[in-house]
């Protein structure tokens, strides 16, 4: 939620000082430490982190980009410096397993790190809730309920289509006792919300609308009062389309971290 | 004798002519670097036998995969109804494999109404195409060329199943005539119907059976020589196409090795790296592709199931997947007419980026993937798009400016957006 985080988040550098090891790595990404939406996002996926025990740690200042935006503007150059200074980085830590806050780090590292001499073991951040979902260190209970309400969930195209993780995320949802709406573009059919390829960072090109208000329309179409998301630029051009749309005051966009937070009273 | 010996000539003129057109084509594709997709040779097996063969990803959309299907089978089909033609041509008898008595006739039964599913399948394909007008089947790159290319083939098709189904017929009232060469052979379950329209005598039928027999082969051996012009050839590539697609996660791209070898001198001085493959960074005309983007391209159908979605295509955005192949191809084929005339290293001052496909449409893409998740063979438009674009990027500096900035922040910042590296950690303590 938005209050301060009441615990300290470890950095790898303080681990390594105590002489200890982090079971998994959080790698924020560059949206989660900046954008102040997506901090939000973050700040909660440490919550559930120190909820469950599990021994983490975040890199902090010695965290950089992981090279998606310049590798899919066509950069290859600064990807691989990007690149081969992030695995530095990681190697220097001995770092195994990795949790990320976004699909496009998630993809990155999972698939394009290994041939740069970055071998790691990589989820999404939702595919850890769903782990913890599995072996019931996580429940939907003791705080806000979302009994019967409708939860509409937006595939972000580096998780679904781009690494075929349709399920995980949708099994952290169905623990709530929501209503579940699939939107008609769905799954392997999922309409972009507009921000790949690099386009997060630039203009679109001419056209006769923007891409996410044809997104945003569908996902109104199925009258939810939560948009769900799992990728921070999802979260920029979703809940921008909410706002244009006018509809911020009866649909909320929340990351499944956030939901989860929620629902556990976190 | 005349007969037998215009049919082996005819036969053998086909295939010449075919095998040198093939030649040129795979000639193109060799135009392209090299890529090496030859690991994993099981699970390819399996991908070409389920997505090519079995057609699964056709049956996303269940109407056309059905009707595509009923064509599919009834053209494999059928060609061992053409072995049987092509030995009666040769030897000239009458229905060489009647000898199998039930068993053939089962099968001259189920070829008729696999036919006649070709013929319907087709019809509707017509009206989709010319009546119905759908959405998909048109666009920009849709021009002339392209649409009657469609409406060539689809009648053509039914125009061979046609003579297919009237040479049966005529053979069959022949055969109860007890007409000298055609001896009782085969069922006839659909041509059958036929026979009350054809006329009632014995030298007429005789043409009539001859005449469409030779229109049926010899319009298969036109229709095979015309594969290499059409975007039909996908009946062919769409076998290789699918055993050499993109195992790897969609959302992998390629790290490019020349400049992993300049970026290790980069940051490790005492590194050095092995001597440069020729050649630019990425790709500015079909050459600096790789030979899978360029067959690719001759793989491709045209069908728009990928600018269908297409989210940048559907907002209105001059991107389309689809012209993105059709280009590639175009400019292949005017490559390969060059070397053609004036042998390799001709310069035609053209070239795939700019002279077909705009800067404007390479910056549309969001890199989705929604266009290779579409496509029933595994083209994969992506990876042409991602290789214009390092080449506007690394060897021209040229990317809208909001994209430099960008770039320039992730250099200088480690961070797209203009923040610095000191302040990354202040989420922690922030609320």
């Amino acid at each position: 939620m938005s209050e301060k985080l009441n615990f300290e988040v470890p950095t790898m550098a303080q681990l390594i000082a105590r002489g200890e090891e982090p079971e998994i790595l959080f790698w924020v990404g560059c949206a989660g430490s900046y954008d102040e939406r997506a901090q939000k996002t973050t700040r909660d996926i440490c919550r559930i982190l120190h909820h469950v025990g599990i021994k983490y740690a975040v890199l902090g200042t010695e965290e950089s980009c992981t090279g998606d935006p310049a590798k899919r503007a066509g950069n290859e150059f600064l990807f691989q410096m990007q690149a081969m200074t992030n695995i530095e980085v990681l190697n220097g830590y001995n770092i195994k397993k990795i949790v990320t806050g976004c699909p496009h780090c998630f993809n990155t590292i999972k698939n394009e790190y290994p041939g740069l001499g970055g071998d790691y073991e990589v989820i999404h951040h939702t595919q850890l809730i769903q782990q913890l979902i599995d072996e019931g260190k996580l429940k939907a209970e003791g705080g806000e309920s979302f009994k019967g309400k409708k939860i509409t969930y937006h595939d972000p195209c580096y998780l679904g289509r781009g690494n075929d993780v349709y399920e995980a995320p949708r099994k952290a949802l169905e623990v709530l006792d929501a209503q579940l709406v699939e939107m008609k573009r769905c799954k392997s059919n999922g309409l972009c919300c507009g921000a790949g390829g690099a386009q997060m960072f630039k203009e679109p090109e001419k056209g006769f609308k923007d891409i996410n208000i044809e997104r945003i329309e569908e996902a109104l179409e199925t009258q939810p009062s939560i948009i769900a998301a799992g990728c921070p630029f999802c979260m920029t051009m979703l809940s921008d389309g909410v706002k244009l749309k006018d509809q911020d005051q009866h649909v909320q966009v929340l990351d499944i971290a956030e939901i989860t937070v929620r629902a556990n009273g976190l | 004798m005349v007969a037998q010996i215009l049919f082996i000539a005819i036969t053998v003129a086909a295939i010449a002519l075919f095998s040198y057109n093939l030649r040129k084509v795979i000639r193109n594709i060799r135009l392209g670097r090299s890529e090496n997709r030859s690991d994993q040779p099981q699970k390819r097996l399996m991908t070409m036998l389920k997505v090519a063969f079995g057609q699964t990803k056709m049956f996303f959309r269940p109407v056309p995969a059905l009707l595509h299907f009923v064509v599919y089978a009834g053209f494999v089909i059928i060609n061992i109804e053409v072995l049987e033609i092509m030995i009666d041509g040769i030897f000239g008898t009458h229905r060489v494999f009647s000898g199998l008595g039930l068993f053939y006739n089962a099968l001259i039964g189920s070829f008729e109404f696999l036919a006649l599913g070709v013929w319907l399948g087709c019809v509707v394909f017509l009206i989709r195409r010319n009546l119905i007008k759908l959405k998909r089947f048109t666009g920009v790159e849709m021009t002339r060329w392209p649409r009657s290319d469609a409406n060539l083939i689809l009648i053509s098709e039914i125009l061979l199943m046609t003579a297919f189904l009237i040479m049966n017929a005529a053979d069959a009232k022949l055969q109860t005539m007890g007409a000298g060469h055609y001896t009782s052979a085969g069922a006839f379950p659909v041509s059958q119907y036929l026979q009350g329209f054809l006329p009632a005598s014995e030298s007429a039928l005789i043409a009539l059976e001859r005449g469409c027999w030779w229109f049926h082969i010899i319009g298969i051996f036109c229709f095979l020589n015309y594969l290499p012009y059409s975007k039909h050839f996908h009946i062919l590539f769409a076998f290789p196409n699918t055993y050499f697609s993109n195992l790897e996660p969609k959302g992998e791209f390629t790290n490019m090795a020349s400049v992993t070898n300049e970026v290790k001198a980069m940051l490790d001085p005492s590194f050095t790296p092995p001597e440069a493959e020729a050649g630019r960074f990425g790709a500015k005309d079909v050459n600096d592709l790789t030979w899978v983007n360029l067959m690719n391209a001759y793989t491709c159908t045209e069908c728009g199931r990928c600018t269908a979605v297409c989210p940048a295509n559907i907002t209105g955005k001059l991107l389309s997947p689809r012209k993105i192949m059709m280009d590639t191809r175009d400019r292949m084929e005017q490559v390969g007419k060059n070397i053609d005339k004036t042998g390799n290293g001709f310069d035609d001052g053209k070239s795939l980026l700019d002279t077909h496909i705009s800067r404007e449409e390479i910056w549309a893409c969001t890199s989705c993937n929604a266009c290779t998740q579409a496509c029933p063979i595994n083209i994969d438009p992506l990876a042409i798009i991602t290789e214009l674009r390092r080449y506007a990027v690394m060897e021209e500096s040229q990317s809208p400016a909001s994209i430099n900035t960008m770039l320039g922040n992730i250099e200088n910042n480690g961070a797209p957006w203009k923040y610095a590296p000191a302040d990354r950690f202040n989420w922690a303590d922030e609320s």
